[in-house]
């Protein structure tokens, strides 16, 4: 394979320095080295940061390979800068069985663009009525360890607390989607002035945090992991503070939308900007910027939803929800938290590759950079910036809500386990 | 005027004024005439785009644009391209193909028309979406309260019902508040959207304390399955606490007016007698409407088809 010498990258934003990445793994970091044979990449100015890991990818296939596949989406995920996603359980086939995540697991593998890790669903066929074969999916090749019914809640309290004991067994984790759901009937936006004003029914703050709160007791009571699927209101960084103070083992994260738009985009009426749960208002983003910098919050969680045309280009109410994230993610975490000096390279690193590695357990992924390690690695130039164009995007879908917005950082080169699957911005493969 | 009416703040207060007076000038030019006609739409062509069954408000906009001599087509869902699922955006690409001038549009889907305006480069008219807003509704009411009180700056509407689902009490809530009227809003707590309190008008819980300050009471239609929802006890038991009988309507000012959208539930909201009283607007509204929709054509429309 191809040896890379990387020139002038800047470790976590830390002092210029060369990587000598060979034979997969990062072989040397000093000033000056040289290696005779590789392939040189010019990174003066850039940011280097080990490769991101998403927790909450929706890559769409087996089921609707019309809106993005394991193969599309793995690029998108590498062009964003990511060396590892957490591919959702909600496919149709729903992904319930070991037959099902090996699939999957097996899709990314040829794809070969990032270590796509298969989410198991939590209940058979996501109707949260008896639990999956946890343990068969926890076998299997693909080593499932994060279980969720993301896209419903698990509502039921009694399944809840038995999904959380059980995983325990093989260190796995449940990734609740949190969303009452007698409070979310028929439920479009937010529920607030705006959704008065809109005439679309809301869905409100409240039907989020009473399930996280519920939840981080059952965790407490029974002593298991829990980790909480795109947190988007200030009562629920709330809670997750306080349960945290209280040591109960409970992770969260938090979308890219949710740092950066309000429910003011429901004004359009473009379904573009519908998604679950909604985007909140003003006074949620701030909570969820200060929750992200304080670590109450420990991960950025794209929930990359693509959507084919025809199932957004409709009335709001029949318009399917959830938005693009993966290629853009990076950018709006620098907007965001970077530029307003919220988060340093470090704190990006943290929330972005160390901690959402440490709630998958992927030992490859989220490691230093340094000698010995594996080279998962993205470059950024923070100082680029540039216009979102839907159209120009890997992903299959095209339901962007950043489209025709200016955004800083740029992927220039992505490596998974020494694998360039991005140079010069461009995928590889 | 904008191009589309797609809800009460499209309009400011000229703007607003300017339909009611130009409905006022239409009737008094169709008065006591024998053909109830104008030129003015000759060659303009208007497609009622019905996505919910609604006799009153299609037939009543289909009356207008004749009036006014323009071409009407009536699309409605059932037995359409609609019912075997073509898309919205489709349904307006077929519209602007055939040349559409104007559209006016009723959804089911909050929003709906605000799309189809994407997607148009005729006018769209919204005739009510989902829960959000039934423009036209609001100005015939507007002209109906001008037409009976003499005005409508500083007269005290109050809208009574189910506000959270009501398309009427949107647009009436901003309409009213542009053309000056004070608008206060009485129901259960549970059918009034959260959120409410940033709309420009008064919210109350008790009707018997705001029915001698009110100059116009305006009775919405309380649809039976609210009731399965929770979102109070039984019929009766509404009736009793926000209906509107004999007995309250005694306590009004003796100049005031009660209004109602239609279609009516008598015994439910809106007592028999009272609905038949002389205080009853309820079908100078429907005659209104006419008159209003066609001048809200008109300003849109108007002018020649060049």
């Amino acid at each position: 394979m191809t040896n890379y010498l990387i020139k002038g990258a800047k470790p976590l934003g830390g002092d210029a320095v060369d990587i000598f990445v060979a034979d997969g793994r990062i072989a040397a970091v000093g000033d000056s080295l040289s290696a005779t044979g590789a392939e040189v990449v010019e990174a003066a100015g850039l940011v280097a940061l080990p490769g991101l890991v998403d927790l909450h990818t929706h890559l769409r296939e087996p089921g609707r390979e019309d809106a993005e596949t394991v193969g599309t989406g793995s690029r998108a995920a590498a062009l964003g800068g990511f060396t590892a996603v957490h591919a959702m359980a909600n496919t149709d086939p729903v992904a319930d069985t070991a037959g099902v995540v090996e699939q999957v697991w097996r899709l990314g593998q040829e794809a070969g663009l990032v270590d796509v890790v298969p989410v198991g669903a939590v209940t058979v066929g996501l109707a949260g009525e008896r639990l999956a074969e946890l343990g068969a999916m926890a076998d299997s090749a693909a080593r499932v360890r994060v279980f969720s019914d993301d896209g419903h809640c698990v509502s039921d309290p009694a399944l809840m607390r038995r999904a959380l004991e059980y995983v325990k067994a093989f260190d796995g984790v449940v990734a609740q989607h949190a969303e009452e759901p007698r409070l979310t009937v028929g439920a479009q936006m937010h529920e607030g002035d705006r959704s008065a004003r809109l005439g679309l029914t809301g869905w409100p703050a409240a039907a989020e945090e009473a399930i996280i709160a519920r939840d981080v007791l059952l965790a407490e009571h029974v002593g298991a992991r829990l980790h909480v699927c795109h947190v988007s209101t200030a009562g629920s960084v709330e809670i997750l503070r306080w349960a945290k103070s209280r040591g109960v083992q409970v992770t969260a994260e938090v979308t890219p939308h949710h740092l950066l738009l309000t429910d003011a985009c429901a004004e359009s009426y473009d379904p573009v900007f519908k998604v679950n749960p909604p985007l909140r208002t003003d006074a949620d983003v701030e909570a969820l910027r200060a929750g992200l910098a304080d670590g109450t919050i420990d991960a950025v969680g794209t929930d990359h939803a693509p959507h084919a045309v025809e199932d957004k280009e409709s009335e709001w109410a029949q318009a399917r929800p959830g938005m693009l994230g993966l290629e853009q993610a990076l950018s709006v975490v620098i907007e965001t938290m970077v530029e307003p000096g919220r988060l340093d390279w470090a704190g990006v690193a943290d929330r972005m590759s160390v901690r959402p590695a440490q709630i998958g357990r992927l030992g490859d992924h989220g490691r230093p950079i340094a000698p010995g390690e594996p080279a998962n690695l993205v470059l950024v130039d923070p100082a680029a910036r540039s216009t979102v164009d839907p159209a120009a995007l890997a992903s299959r879908s095209r339901n962007s809500p950043y489209a025709g917005r200016e955004l800083p950082g740029r992927v220039v080169a992505t490596f998974l386990r020494g694998t360039a699957t991005v140079l010069d911005g461009k995928a590889t493969r | 005027m904008k191009r589309h009416l797609l809800e009460a703040a499209d309009l400011d207060r000229d703007d607003a004024t300017l339909v009611l007076d130009t409905a006022a000038q239409i009737e008094q030019a169709l008065a006591g005439r024998e053909v109830k006609k104008l030129p003015t739409l000759r060659g303009r062509t208007v497609v009622n785009l019905f996505y919910e069954d609604s006799t009153r408000t299609r037939i009543s906009f289909e009356l207008a644009a004749k009036r006014l001599s323009a071409d009407v087509i009536n699309f409605s869902a059932k037995g359409s391209s609609v019912s075997k699922g073509e898309s919205l955006k489709d349904t307006a690409l077929t519209l602007e193909a055939m040349g559409a001038d104007g559209v006016v549009v009723r959804h089911s889907a909050s929003g709906a028309p605000h799309r189809l305006a994407n997607w148009v480069r005729g006018s769209v008219v919204n005739a009510g979406d989902g829960t959000h807003e039934h423009p036209t509704q609001a100005l015939l009411d507007a002209y109906t309260i001008r037409q009976r009180l003499g005005r409508l700056d500083g007269v005290r509407v109050t809208i009574v019902g189910d506000v959270l689902h009501s398309r009427v009490a949107r647009s009436n809530v901003g309409l009213l508040h542009t053309l000056g009227a004070e608008v206060t809003l009485v129901a259960p707590p549970t059918l009034l959207p959260v959120g409410v309190g940033s709309w420009p008008a008064e919210v109350g819980y008790d009707l018997d304390a705001v029915l001698p300050k009110s100059d116009v009471v305006m009775m919405l239609r309380v649809q039976a399955e609210r009731m399965n929802a929770s979102f109070f006890p039984s019929a009766r038991e509404y009736s009793r606490r926000y209906g509107l009988d004999a007995r309250r309507m005694a306590v009004l000012p003796d100049d005031a007016i009660v209004m109602h959208p239609g279609p009516m539930n008598r015994g439910m909201e809106i007592a028999a007698e009272v609905a038949d009283s002389v205080r009853s607007t309820i079908v100078e509204q429907v005659a209104n409407g006419v008159s209003t929709r066609m001048a809200v054509l008109y300003l849109l429309l108007g002018g020649s088809p060049q």
